[in-house]
């Protein structure tokens, strides 16, 4: 029997699951670096949001009576991405509300997959700070190699000795450069460690699943800003590399900003939204009430996609250049 | 060496597959039946001339265009007319065919048989420009728009550069890159003949690098004619697109809704600079051309001359297809058209002939778009796919067309690579043609 269809008649080897796959193994070096420093509770707390994700999302498929879209992997990506962006010593129960929170309502209620405004991830991260705003600022001391975690003791994060600190000095008592850049450090599970969040980003970039512009420029307009700020009042707080090190940047702008279904689709609309975000995590974490501004920043440059979107148009060949 | 060219928006690098380069080009055997359409090029179709029981030879012309876009068709073998009437297309179109059993090999007298090249360029512009509309020839890359339009430059038209188009940036596709193989001089002589028509002193050939013989056979043959000029581009995909080459070359932008002729340029394809040779300089209509049989479904990948009529089934018969064919493509894989029909004729257009194994045919399931913005990375017109389909989807035409849905050259990269297997092109081509029906 012969088939007949539209033009073409083949295709790139390149579909939504294997992309989602790359960006799976991608989130893997930050994974093993969480349980490398925060043992088993991370391990839990990675399991729990990735199962719960699945699960959420295969129930909303079953109540919306669509075929499930498990299959697709991307309620892996949102499971991992919130476990990462939550203290080591969640308890079990919180992090499923957060799955809730991110599938459910951010996703589902949108229209499922590529329908949604938010980034799930972070509006399950963003529900779960409101609702338990003291377990999710409780930061243990992170214990290499220790899986246990024996002896944790809680921590403040780089941030947050910097937001209380009376007076911001070189002096004050916050993790080496190595220590930052390995993630030997309190914070969220998956955005202590900057080196595994860089391998992860190499990988993204090698299999072209996301374009350099994002994190580029988002990482790139925090500097400079924080560079600006520090050379001009002599204020440690705007230290650029501290900055650049602590908190969930990189995370924030390698994993979260480059989300395909919550960012612009031009490079110029990518370009505006990046450096939107790092304005504005700029100006929460000096200026705002909170240490970190990353998760808040994306969400609120999420809101203007559709703007940018419909004015920030590419170029139509043959119009507009000389 | 000069720099590889190439365009700079979107663009492409699906597998190449050119299993048949290496095949030199033979000639098929003559059909038992020639189904000749009488439209084989973009406009009117051409009026027959013939009726049934006429005996006809080899180049005798049996259909007159109709028109300025229209084209004569010739016949392509010698023996009686037994039928003037509806036929199916390769595109499953019914139009006029003139079918003629085949009687012989008898060629008109007037054809210059001998296989030596006539390098002499004796004719006035106008006079090419006759001959070549005398022998219907048109554009061999795929669209058959007829060739003396588009070398009779209008009034207040400047004309500066002309490109042969060398590059066939389609998969599987190997005819042209044969020709300029074995013919390369023929078809610099074909581009100093259009020069001439043109009223200009330069060519560029225009030649993708994965064609590295067809490039020496040029480089050394266009040494010794003045004004011609190979550039070798990238092997890209849509490359041999007619504003992309454009932009390739010369670095000029067609703009929406503007043809080359806008800026300057005429591109011909390197098939079609050969057919103006032989027509010009060996008084030879276009009755005849090359066609790639390939694809995963053939055992013996060739390149054919084929008269134009001979079934398809007749070539496929040639090349040893394997067992289980899932397709049949007419074309390339990427702009072709799937046929059910596998007796369709070649016409002056088809450039190939594709079998693709049962095993091999994807039937792509439209997944949710993921915003993943690789339509718009990838389309070589600057547009938005993903917007237009879903315009279209809403039955939004005059927005799609807002948005110069009308500049998509239906290239297909967007369907291509999209990972979420939507059929992005069939939604752009619906709304063009939802929009033009509309004017």
């Amino acid at each position: 029997m012969l088939k007949v269809s539209t033009a073409p008649h083949v295709y790139s080897k390149t579909d939504t699951v294997s992309i989602m796959r790359d960006v799976i193994i991608a989130l893997i070096p930050a994974g093993i670096a969480a349980v490398l420093f925060f043992g088993i509770d991370a391990l839990i707390t990675i399991v729990t949001a990735v199962a719960g994700c699945v699960a959420m999302e295969y129930i909303a498929c079953k109540m919306s009576k669509i075929k499930p879209t498990t299959g697709d992997l991307t309620a892996v990506i949102t499971g991992l991405l919130l476990a990462y962006n939550l203290p080591c010593n969640m308890p079990v129960w919180m992090t499923l509300v957060g799955c809730f929170a991110a599938i459910v309502i951010a996703k589902f209620s949108f229209g499922g997959l590529g329908k949604n405004l938010f980034n799930p991830a972070l509006v399950g991260r963003v529900f779960l700070f409101v609702s338990f705003p003291v377990q999710m600022t409780t930061w243990l001391k992170p214990q290499f190699l220790d899986f246990m975690m024996a002896d944790a003791v809680s921590s403040p994060t780089t941030l947050g000795i910097l937001k209380h600190a009376p007076e911001k000095t070189a002096a004050l008592e916050i993790p080496s450069y190595l220590d930052m850049f390995t993630g030997n450090i309190g914070g969220s599970l998956g955005e202590v460690s900057a080196l595994a969040l860089l391998l992860g980003l190499v990988w993204l970039l090698y299999r072209k699943v996301i374009s350099w512009h994002i994190p580029f420029y988002y990482v790139a307009t925090f500097f400079m800003l924080n560079a600006a700020f520090w050379l001009y009042t002599d204020d440690f707080g705007y230290e650029p590399i501290t900055q650049l090190l602590s908190g969930g940047l990189f995370l924030g702008a390698f994993f979260m900003a480059t989300d395909y279904t919550t960012t612009p689709m031009s490079i110029n609309g990518k370009i505006i939204f990046a450096i939107g975000c790092a304005i504005l995590t700029f100006v929460i974490r000096h200026y705002g009430a909170y240490p970190e501004g990353v998760s808040f920043a994306i969400l609120i440059m999420n809101a203007f996609v559709p703007l940018i979107d419909k004015t920030v148009r590419p170029r139509i060949f043959g119009t507009g250049r000389k | 060496m000069s720099k590889i060219k190439t365009f700079h928006v979107g663009g492409i690098h699906p597998d190449k597959f050119k299993i048949s380069s290496e095949a030199a080009i033979s000639d098929a055997p003559l059909p038992q039946t020639a189904v000749i359409p009488v439209r084989q090029h973009i406009g009117a179709p051409a009026k027959i001339l013939v009726k049934k029981g006429d005996f006809v030879k080899v180049g005798s012309l049996i259909a007159d265009a109709d028109g300025i876009i229209s084209a004569d068709v010739h016949s392509s073998v010698s023996g009686e007319v037994i039928k003037v009437e509806d036929g199916e297309t390769s595109g499953g179109y019914f139009e006029k065919m003139i079918t003629i059993r085949v009687e012989g090999d008898e060629w008109e007298e007037s054809i210059d048989r001998n296989p030596e090249i006539n390098r002499e360029i004796t004719l006035s512009s106008e006079e090419i420009i006759n001959i070549i509309r005398q022998s219907g020839v048109v554009g061999m890359g795929g669209a058959g728009f007829p060739t003396p339009v588009k070398v009779d430059v209008p009034e207040g038209k400047k004309v500066d550069c002309l490109i042969i188009n060398g590059i066939e940036c389609e998969p599987y596709l190997t005819a042209d890159d044969r020709l300029m193989q074995e013919c390369a001089e023929q078809i610099v002589i074909g581009a100093k003949i259009l020069n001439k028509a043109l009223g200009i002193q330069k060519a560029i050939i225009a030649v993708d690098e994965n064609k590295q013989k067809a490039i020496e056979n040029l480089r050394k043959i266009t040494r010794s004619y003045v004004g011609v000029n190979v550039e070798v581009c990238d092997t890209k995909y849509p490359q041999g697109a007619e504003k992309q080459l454009i932009a390739a070359v010369t670095g000029r932008e067609v703009p929406p809704g503007c043809l080359p002729i806008d800026v300057n340029c005429v591109v011909q394809n390197a098939g079609t600079a050969f057919a103006v040779y032989e027509a010009v300089q060996k008084k030879k209509p276009l009755f005849e051309r090359i066609v790639t049989v390939s694809g995963d479904g053939i055992e013996n990948p060739m390149n054919l001359r084929v008269r134009i009529g001979t079934p398809a089934s007749d070539l496929i018969k040639l090349c040893r297809p394997k067992s289980d064919i899932g397709k049949i493509i007419f074309g390339g894989p990427m702009m072709g058209t799937a046929v059910i029909n596998a007796d369709a004729p070649i016409t002056k257009t088809t450039s190939g002939v594709l079998l693709m194994e049962e095993k091999s045919v994807f039937v792509p399931e439209e997944g949710a778009c993921i915003r993943c913005a690789t339509c718009v990375n990838v389309c070589p017109q600057g547009l938005e796919p993903y917007a237009i389909a879903e315009f279209t989807r809403n039955g939004e035409y005059q927005e799609a067309k807002k948005i110069h849905v009308l500049d998509c050259i239906e290239c297909g990269c967007c369907s291509y690579s999209c990972p979420a297997r939507i059929s992005l092109l069939d939604y752009c081509k619906l709304a063009k043609y939802e929009i033009r029906k509309k004017k």
